[in-house]
């Protein structure tokens, strides 16, 4: 509803590209700057000129450098959005992005919704109506699979599952609200622990939901895939399989892959980031020792795993190791090497984890792993439509302001404030939750009330 | 009926307004002092600011009002802190935000106190007269109105307030007689002229309980309650001094028998059988329906208010049906206390005619008719106090309509008389609108304590609130802002004064140094209980010591509702053209498009508060808006 708030977004595409740009825009866009973009020298951002870059860190609350920029600065109305506007050219990948992002958010810039530094731009009459559409579809149809999640979610279960906390909300409030208005009649009070009790069971349904936003990952920045297995089982051969280029490096020396290499790949619609890892064993090298940990920690936040083995031999002790150590993750087990013939011993133990025999080399099998990816994410994102996942930063953000509202109503409660100005707090948050799914509920906190006590002359 | 042939001029006035009752009295009172001259019609001189249900004045949220119209330099406040029973204030033990005063009132004497005001007013004429009809010119405004007796009185503005006598239909049981409240007569022409002149008239229905003479209730079984020994007059002028009245009401409840008596009977009620049309309030149910909707309650509350100390009849709060008078009687009488209690009035149910308020703008005037504006149950509210609040301000617009100055709009963020007034004309009167605490969304800082000081500057600005009174409010705020500065800078020693005010208040640590601005914040501890450590002290005021209390208190979430205000009236600010084509605007949807053209918002705030207006169209429409700037 507003035009001169201060927004921001990253403004490169997920997952590509060696530099990230996080855009901001808005009255406040360089004095949220000030607080997290340090040049040298002390030199103030405010000072700097129009049309320029400016070289610094961004750093922390703690002042710890997050990374280091270049700061283009714009000055209303010659930019894009007619706006004052910063850009902040990061390092490429999504995290320092994602960081930096995180700190403008806690420095009164909200996070921008989609298209709307072009709504911005059209507004301030910049560019005209079928431009900002033309710009707007792109936007929306980056990954079909996010346009489909995001599209479901609204519709269905985070619909439903916000529903469902405000109106736990409304019950609250009705019950606060109706000793309010009827205070003589035999309503019983809430109590002090009721009242805490009920707040933060809402609190936790909340903070719950925000922790679906890891979940989100798949559709946000692609199906976390590891590729794990012993050393020289083929894993790299598989990603430059599945990525049809030579990307990772590929020797015939056990151990190449020392770090974990992250691509993103995109099947049927779905992202995919594949992470390459070391093989796993024993090593003494400190370099691989190091590489092997990654591995397994790689291992730890994929949400699938590739266990590649070997079909041509019988399984290794090793095998069997991370055979143990993926136990309870969603796994696809790959015996690799088919072109060299198939062991007997090694079909047999396998056989149970429904395998599937590749050839890396030839490219045999790989069509079948490539399904089996697009089934699982699938299935997952069949299980996203059905419970409420939070994949929007905007969501997220929301989220996290409805969760302090609660935590701020608690500590006011225990400081001994009074319940209606506790409503303050519960309502802001209701209101928070209703900018998600878009819904303004004026008339049923009313409804709500007649609908549950008997009252009036 | 029949039809007056014969039209005479019946003299000229500056505005008419119709109606006598509490948004009447006030709307023609301001329109006069604001010198112009007013005619207040009314059927029936003795039903001036008549109450013909409650016997009392304020409540929670309707006590803001009341101080609301105080503030714009209304009467009803003024007329009841002189003719009261009891007054308490309500909500004490909850925060400041919802305190509100409320009092019983004595019917006659605040009918026969206002009449009295009326009567000496300057520019202002009361009469007996029923209008049937407004005139308007060929562009719609109004040139006068005609009367039932055929008199034409020329006007440039009219108020309607017409309360609940349009069409108005009384039933008590199978009884059915075409009538207004309290057995008055009911108007019938006007309301089929209103529709003339293409207002959306609706059906809407209230209802009243029993009145039973006093000498017949065994009152030692029932449970006295009385009001507050001290309290604040509901006007800022008014001091109540010491030598209050304090009548009491009593609490007195249904059983299981009185239940059964209402439910083998329900059949007779007019509610279930289907002749009531009209849509009533669900905060006022008849005790019939809260025996149907809530089965399993075993007893249910009423309130016994004295109507007057005049007379003995008393008000049965609670208890109002529309079931036939023997079945009311029947069920009465089972009643603790009531067994051989006497049925002065049965309890009725009334229906009426209403506009849809949605053809009026948010300063009361008819969107079609330039001049003509309403306020009270004729814009779909219900209560004396919801009434009186649109009365002032519809009074004080006709005033400044006929001036051509610029009118009074209240917004949602400037007090409870601008929620009242945006709810109405934003989202209609589906049935009758009574005002809630909870359907303000800024009440921290719309508290009836500081009315004065949020609507003083408009009482002043529409020459209502006289320049001393405006001062003598500037002078409180400005004792307010020093008392804050002065506690901020008084600082506490360590010493028995502190440890005594630790132990008595349970605060917690105290550090020396730290400010009393500071300690008033925390829980427990008052202004008051900080005396001992603060020897300057020298403020008495109470109004002011309670603005200080309440400022340093609740200032962390007086600010946050200070950010909702802000970005509130940044939407609010955004005007949309008078002309502005909707059904241009293909990215609407259909339902929007309709509803958006039909009702014309003054503003996208408006516009996303009309129901069936979804966020994603207000963004659309946004967008529209500054397409057509450009």
């Amino acid at each position: 509803m507003e035009f001169t708030d201060t927004i921001a977004a990253i403004s490169t595409p997920v997952g590509m590209g060696g530099i990230s740009i996080v855009r901001v825009s808005g009255d406040n866009a360089f004095e949220a700057m000030e607080g997290i973009f340090v040049r040298p020298g002390g030199k103030r951002f405010a000072d700097a000129a129009a049309n320029s870059l400016s070289y610094g860190h961004i750093v922390g609350d703690k002042g710890e450098i997050i990374d280091e920029v270049l700061v283009g600065k714009m000055v209303s109305p010659h930019t894009y959005t007619t706006q004052d506007t910063a850009e902040i050219n990061c390092h490429g990948g999504l995290s320092a992005a994602k960081s930096i992002l995180s700190l403008l958010l806690e420095k009164n810039v909200r996070s921008a919704q989609p298209g709307e530094f072009t709504k911005r731009a059209f507004l301030g009459g910049r560019i005209d109506l079928s431009q900002a559409e033309a710009v707007g579809d792109m936007i929306s149809s980056q990954t079909e699979m996010f346009a489909r999640i995001a599209a479901g979610q609204i519709a269905g279960a985070l619909r439903e599952r916000i529903n469902g906390i405000t109106d736990k909300i409304l019950n609250l409030l009705s019950q606060l609200e109706v000793t309010i208005e009827y205070p003589e009649y035999d309503i019983p009070e809430l109590t002090e622990n009721q009242l805490l009790f009920a707040l933060k069971d809402i609190g936790q349904d909340i903070e719950e939901l925000g922790k679906t936003y890891k979940k989100g990952e798949i559709a946000r920045n692609g199906l976390k895939t590891a590729i794990v297995g012993k050393p020289n089982v083929g894993k790299s051969m598989l990603l430059n399989r599945l990525l049809n280029e030579e990307k990772a490096i590929v020797t015939d020396i056990p151990g190449t892959t020392r770090d974990v290499v992250d691509e993103l790949i995109v099947l049927s619609g779905i992202p995919v980031k594949l992470m390459d890892t070391a093989g796993i064993r024993q090593s003494s090298e400190v370099v691989e020792a190091l590489g092997i940990q990654r591995s397994l920690a790689a291992m730890e936040t994929a949400q699938l795993v590739l266990f590649v083995c070997e079909a041509c031999n019988p399984p290794a002790e090793e095998d069997r190791e991370i055979l143990s150590k993926t136990e309870g993750k969603d796994r696809l087990i790959l015996l690799n090497k088919c072109d060299r013939g198939v062991n007997g011993e090694a079909m047999a133990f396998f056989e149970k984890y429904d395998p599937i025999l590749i050839s890396a080399k030839t490219g045999e099998g790989i069509d079948k792993v490539e399904q089996a990816i697009v089934d699982f994410a699938s299935q997952g994102s069949g299980e996203t439509t059905q419970c409420a996942l939070i994949v929007n930063e905007r969501h997220k953000a929301l989220i996290d302001s409805a969760a302090q509202s609660i935590s701020r109503a608690v500590d006011a409660l225990e400081g001994g404030l009074p319940g209606d100005l506790i409503e303050i707090d519960i309502n802001e948050c209701r209101n928070r939750l209703g900018l998600i799914t878009g819904e303004t509920a004026d008339e049923d906190l009313i409804n709500d009330i007649f609908s549950k006590f008997c009252l009036g002359k | 009926m029949s039809e007056i042939k014969i039209k005479f001029e019946a003299g000229k006035y500056d505005a008419v307004v119709v109606g006598a009752g509490h948004a009447g009295c006030e709307a023609a009172l301001a329109c006069a002092r604001k010198g112009k001259k007013t005619l207040l019609l009314t059927m029936h001189l003795d039903a001036v600011a008549m109450m013909p249900c409650n016997p009392s004045i304020g409540g929670t949220g309707k006590g803001h009002l009341v101080r609301e119209i105080d503030a714009l330099g209304g009467q009803m406040g003024k007329v009841i802190d002189k003719t009261y029973l009891q007054i308490k204030t309500l909500n004490t033990s909850k925060g400041a935000a919802v305190h509100s005063l409320r009092a019983q009132a004595d019917k006659a004497r605040y009918h026969d106190e206002m009449k009295r005001v009326i009567e000496r007013q300057e520019n202002l004429y009361l009469k007996q007269e029923q209008a049937v009809d407004i005139l308007t010119d060929e562009t719609g405004a109004v040139v006068g109105v005609e009367t039932y007796t055929g008199g034409i009185y020329r006007c440039r503005a009219v108020v309607l307030a017409s309360g609940t006598y349009l069409k108005g239909r009384v039933i008590i049981g199978e009884a059915l007689t075409d009538s207004g409240p309290n057995g008055l007569t009911a108007a019938h022409k006007l309301s089929s002229n209103l529709e003339k002149l293409g207002f959306t008239v609706v059906r809407l229905k209230t209802g009243t309980p029993a009145r039973i003479n006093k000498r017949s209730i065994d009152f030692s079984k029932l449970i006295p309650q009385y009001g507050d020994k001290e309290s604040e007059a509901f006007s800022f002028d008014d001091d109540l001094g010491d030598n209050k009245k304090d009548l009491p009401c009593y609490l007195a409840y249904t059983n299981e028998r009185t239940h059964e008596v209402i439910r083998a009977n329900l059949s007779r009620s007019p509610l279930y059988s289907g002749v009531i049309e009209g849509t009533g309030p669900r905060y006022c149910p008849s005790i019939e329906d809260k025996i149907v909707r809530f089965a399993d309650k075993k007893r249910h509350q009423l309130f016994v208010e004295p109507e007057g100390e005049s007379t003995d009849e008393v008000y049965l709060q609670g208890l109002s049906s529309s079931l036939p008078e023997d079945i009311q009687e029947k069920f009465i009488r089972t009643i603790e206390g009531f067994e051989n209690a006497e049925v002065m009035r049965s309890a009725y149910a009334i229906e009426y005619d209403a506009i849809d308020p949605r053809d009026i703008y948010p300063t009361l005037q008819s969107k079609k008719n330039p001049g003509l504006f309403t306020a009270g149950q004729i814009n779909g509210t219900s209560g004396y106090e919801e009434a009186a609040a649109q009365g002032i301000v519809a009074g004080i617009n006709a005033a400044e309509y006929i001036e051509g100055k610029p009118m009074l709009t209240l917004t949602r963020a400037d007090g409870y008389i601008g929620v009242l007034i945006d709810d109405i004309v934003t989202k209609g009167a589906p049935e009758p609108y009574r005002i809630m605490t909870s359907r303000v969304e800024y009440r921290l800082l719309l508290r009836q304590d500081n009315a004065d000081e949020r609507l003083m500057p408009f009482g002043h600005a529409h020459g209502l609130i006289s320049d001393e009174r405006y001062e003598k409010m500037l002078a409180k705020v400005e004792a307010v802002r020093r008392e804050k500065e002065r506690l901020k800078a008084t600082t506490v020693r360590e010493g028995q004064a502190l440890e005594s005010l630790i132990a008595e208040t349970d605060c917690g640590q105290v550090r020396p140094g730290t400010s009393l601005y500071s300690l008033l914040k925390r829980p427990r501890v008052s202004y008051e209980s900080l005396a001992r450590l603060d020897e300057n002290r020298n403020l008495t005021d109470k109004a002011v010591i309670k603005q200080v209390e309440i400022q340093i208190k609740y200032e962390d979430y007086i600010k946050l509702q200070e950010e909702q205000i802000e970005r509130f009236r940044k939407t609010e600010g955004k005007t949309i053209p008078e002309d502005f084509d909707y059904n241009s605007s293909k990215n609407l949807r259909l339902e929007a498009r309709q509803k958006l053209d039909r009702y014309r918002p003054l503003n996208l705030g408006q516009a996303s508060r009309i129901s069936g207006v979804s966020p994603a169209d207000i963004n659309v429409l946004m967008i529209e808006l500054a397409k057509a700037e450009r």
